[in-house]
């Protein structure tokens, strides 16, 4: 069957995420901001709500299953809160998901209750690296077995939470293929850079260069065991994340810039009452549905496991990138001069909305 | 309720069907109809109607699913019937959407019969669809003067209490199937045509009516067949109605005018349920462009690299991937809107989005599409180019891009027609 609603289940969980994205994240998000600080209190808030809990098995700390649509659906009603905020309370994901979806038993056992049973602690990942031509799946960190160690070398970027992080999955090439390993804190050779990143968006996010020198780390980290894993799983995963972030990141720029029009006095009506106003409305609406029906249907091919659901996984997220810079750049245009000014959260959805396109490693949900 | 995007059996098994319809009816004529306008696809015409009527009706309008007396409450399955209607109207688009705008059975006629008419004029006017031979309806509002504003309409129909019968002056033009319709052929059954006039000008839209014309009432005539762009297996005619004489009771809905537009408002939610069908025919089109576009490139070696990163990609493989996410985002769009009909559920927004979207998307894809093959997709000798002619329209007609665009925006953000005009 074709359907189009969320289950009740899906449903309280939307609701719950909604208003704390509406009445907790959004109203900080400024400040925030531009003072590159995410209060502590609203993340424990977050991750209170249970997001990543209710998508992990009972046998490995927490109470459900999980299921790509719903966490789909989740992550976007917080990524339309703020992006940043929606990133830091996802991070401790970032380092279970690809557990749950490519671990072996034993590593599910070792490291999940870890991360799921307890307060909201910095468990991250590391994926992208500072160069022009970064490609998940060509990867310039490399990994090689050596008596029975892995040895990484290479250097990561935009690792949220590197540095107090409890331990993070560092994904590396491994013969030609991207694998994940997981690295423990303090690990030799291990070292993160004084000075967090400097972006032009999501600057409320404490994301850090890391570098591995010589990094030796036991075979059995290599995630999923001696045999390793099918990341094609893992990024398919995280492209979904970040294509429902970019919708609930565009949705937030047409709510405002929807609201401010019907305010805006101009020529003697309300400026959105001009078509050429009301159109560009229209499209932001019309392109905000169609991505969140890509992501949707992508997700729900990854929880069927259908054959073609990491295509299906990379339509949406191309499709959805490309959106959300679309539309957060027409929430701009639309509050004209006053969608220049930093008193308005459009400029700031514009910024972040041109991440997504390279961010991908920092959503998995 | 839940989030499920798989596909009905019943909707696979009929497309499975309907492609080879596709292929060996349509595909195989689709030049030929192309360059010869006005001649008529009798094959695709029969053949239709006869496979339509062995399945149980003739035309492609979603069954009512009637109770079965007597037997036991079957466990209730969720109605398909406007998703199934959809995916068919794909496929058939997808084997030409002239051939598709042809296919027998009530149309856009039918529909406002169903939309506005009693039970009794269902009754009267829709049997004939089932029978003996292949039968046509169309539906004419637009006039010179009155297309997407359609409270400009000057069409008149005056009753005469003499006769008891409504006397209607105007002309329609842009009437698709309307010489089917109204013409009588030797193959073809009796069709009608459903005309839009004011019985009250000064009541505007509230004065509005629709009455069903019989095929070839005197002072009817089909005075022009257009020469159009694409889709010229479809008929597009000029009807002229001087002093034609109708029965009473072939007008749909009440005779007399009440200060509101109700009855209007009723009539233009046949658009809603008309709207993602329309959608879904243009989609159609630009699925056939890119299948063709892909094969053809792979042919050539070009190989589409998915799953690289955005800046990594040729120009071409990003053109491709970037037609993939619009064709199937257009789809979605779609089958929410139908799905949402199914299930009763007010769908004006959500059918207007569909085809904005389809709209939009089909004539980028059929463009780029022709681009990206160079001489080739300018050459005759492949339909690609026709395709291109043909998508066109679905950005045109059952309300314009612009139309459907200020249909979204009045409704999210709260306006009336007058508050965005
Ligand atoms: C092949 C074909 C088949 C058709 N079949 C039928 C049929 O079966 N029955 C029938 O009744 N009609 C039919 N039509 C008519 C079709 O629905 C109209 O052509 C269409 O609604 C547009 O009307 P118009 O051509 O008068 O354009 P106009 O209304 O004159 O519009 C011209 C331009 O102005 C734009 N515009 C108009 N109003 C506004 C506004 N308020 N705001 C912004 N922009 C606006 C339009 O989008 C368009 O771009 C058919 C047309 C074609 C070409």
């Amino acid at each position: 069957m074709y359907s189009f609603e969320p289950n009740e289940e899906q449903q309280m969980l939307i609701d719950a995420v909604g208003k704390y994205a509406a009445n907790d994240l959004r109203p900080a998000a400024h400040d925030a901001e531009e003072s590159r600080d995410l209060p502590k209190k609203l993340v424990d808030k977050g991750w209170e709500l249970g997001v990543l809990q209710a998508s992990t098995p009972e046998a490995y700390g927490g109470f459900g299953e999980r299921s790509a649509v719903t966490s789909a659906l989740a992550f976007e009603e917080m990524a339309c809160g703020d992006l940043a905020g929606a990133y830091a309370v996802m991070t401790p994901s970032l380092f279970a998901t690809p557990i749950l979806l490519a671990g072996s038993e034993e590593q599910k056992k070792a490291y999940l209750p870890k991360v799921v049973e307890g307060a909201w602690a910095p468990y991250t990942a590391a994926l992208i690296e500072y160069s022009f031509d970064f490609d998940a799946n060509a990867l310039k960190t490399s990994a090689k077995l050596e008596g029975g160690n892995y040895v990484l070398n290479g250097e990561k970027a935009f690792v949220p939470f590197a540095k107090d992080a409890e331990a993070m999955i560092v994904y590396a090439n491994l013969d030609g293929k991207t694998q994940g390993f997981i690295v423990p804190k303090n690990s030799a050779g291990l070292s993160v850079a004084d000075e967090r990143e400097k972006l032009m968006g999501l600057n409320a996010l404490p994301m850090y260069r890391v570098k591995f020198e010589d990094v030796k780390i036991p075979a059995e980290n290599l995630l999923g065991g001696a045999a390793g894993h099918d990341f094609e799983l893992i990024l398919a995963s995280m492209r979904v994340a970040s294509a429902s972030a970019a919708v609930g990141l565009a949705k937030a720029s047409l709510d405002y810039a929807m609201n401010y029009a019907k305010e805006r006095d101009v020529f003697g009506v309300k400026v959105a009452q001009k078509q050429a106003i009301a159109f560009m409305l229209a499209e932001m609406a019309i392109e905000i549905e169609s991505m969140r029906l890509m992501t949707w249907e992508a997700a729900w091919k990854l929880d069927a496991q259908k054959e073609d659901a990491f295509t299906s996984a990379y339509l949406a997220f191309t499709g959805a990138a490309d959106m959300a810079m679309m539309v957060a750049d027409r929430g701009v245009q639309i509050l004209g001069g006053h969608g220049y000014i930093r008193e308005h959260p459009v400029e700031m959805y514009m910024r972040n909305g041109r991440g997504f396109a390279m961010l991908t490693g920092l959503a998995i949900v | 309720m839940t989030i499920e995007f798989e596909t009905p059996k019943p909707i696979a098994q009929q497309q499975f069907v309907l492609k080879t319809v596709a292929q060996e009816m349509m595909r195989s004529q689709s030049r030929e109809f192309d360059e010869n306008e006005h001649e008529i696809p009798w094959s695709y015409i029969e053949f239709m109607h006869s496979a339509m009527k062995s399945v149980g009706g003739g035309s492609l309008a979603p069954k009512e699913e009637k109770a079965k007396e007597g037997g036991e409450q079957k466990e209730k399955r969720p109605p398909i019937g406007y998703q199934s209607l959809a995916a068919q109207i794909e496929m058939l688009a997808w084997g030409d959407v002239g051939f598709y705008l042809i296919t027998p059975g009530g149309g856009l006629g039918a529909a406002a019969v169903q939309a506005a008419g009693s039970p009794e004029q269902k009754a009267k006017f829709l049997a004939r669809f089932n029978d003996e031979k292949p039968t046509f309806a169309a539906m004419c509002m637009t006039e010179a003067g009155a297309g997407s504003d359609t409270s400009a309409i000057r069409a008149r129909a005056i009753l005469d209490e003499k006769t008891n019968e409504w006397v209607i002056n105007g002309e329609k033009i842009f009437v698709t199937a309307g010489d089917k319709s109204f013409n009588v052929y030797e193959k073809l059954g009796k069709g009608f045509i459903v005309v839009w006039a004011s019985i009250d000008p000064t009541a505007g839209r509230g004065g509005m009516r629709a009455f069903v014309v019989e095929a070839e009432t005197p002072g009817v005539q089909v005075t022009k067949l257009e020469h159009k762009l694409g889709i010229r297996a479809s008929d597009t005619a000029v009807i002229s109605l001087v002093d034609a004489r109708v029965p009473f009771e072939n007008i749909l809905g009440k005779p007399t005018v009440e200060k509101t537009t109700t009855g209007f408002k009723g009539a233009m939610a046949t658009f809603d349920a008309t709207r993602p069908l329309v959608a879904a025919s243009g989609i159609g089109v630009a699925r056939a462009a890119l299948e063709f576009l892909k094969e053809k490139l792979t042919e050539n070696g070009v190989e589409i690299r998915y799953g690289l990163p955005r800046n990594k990609l040729t120009s071409v493989e990003k053109d491709v991937i970037d037609m993939e996410i619009q064709l199937r985002s257009a789809w979605l769009l779609v089958l929410k809107a139908v799905w949402m009909a199914d299930n009763k559920k007010s769908n004006a927004l959500e059918s207007s989005m569909s085809k904005v979207r389809a709209g939009d998307i089909v004539t980028k894809i059929t463009q780029k599409a022709v681009e990206i093959m160079g001489p080739l997709g300018y050459s005759r000798e492949f339909l690609l180019e026709k395709w291109f002619r043909d998508a066109k329209i679905t950005d045109i007609y059952e309300g314009t891009g612009q139309i459907n665009r200020l249909v979204v925006a009045r409704q999210i953000l709260g306006y009336s027609g007058s508050e965005l005009r």
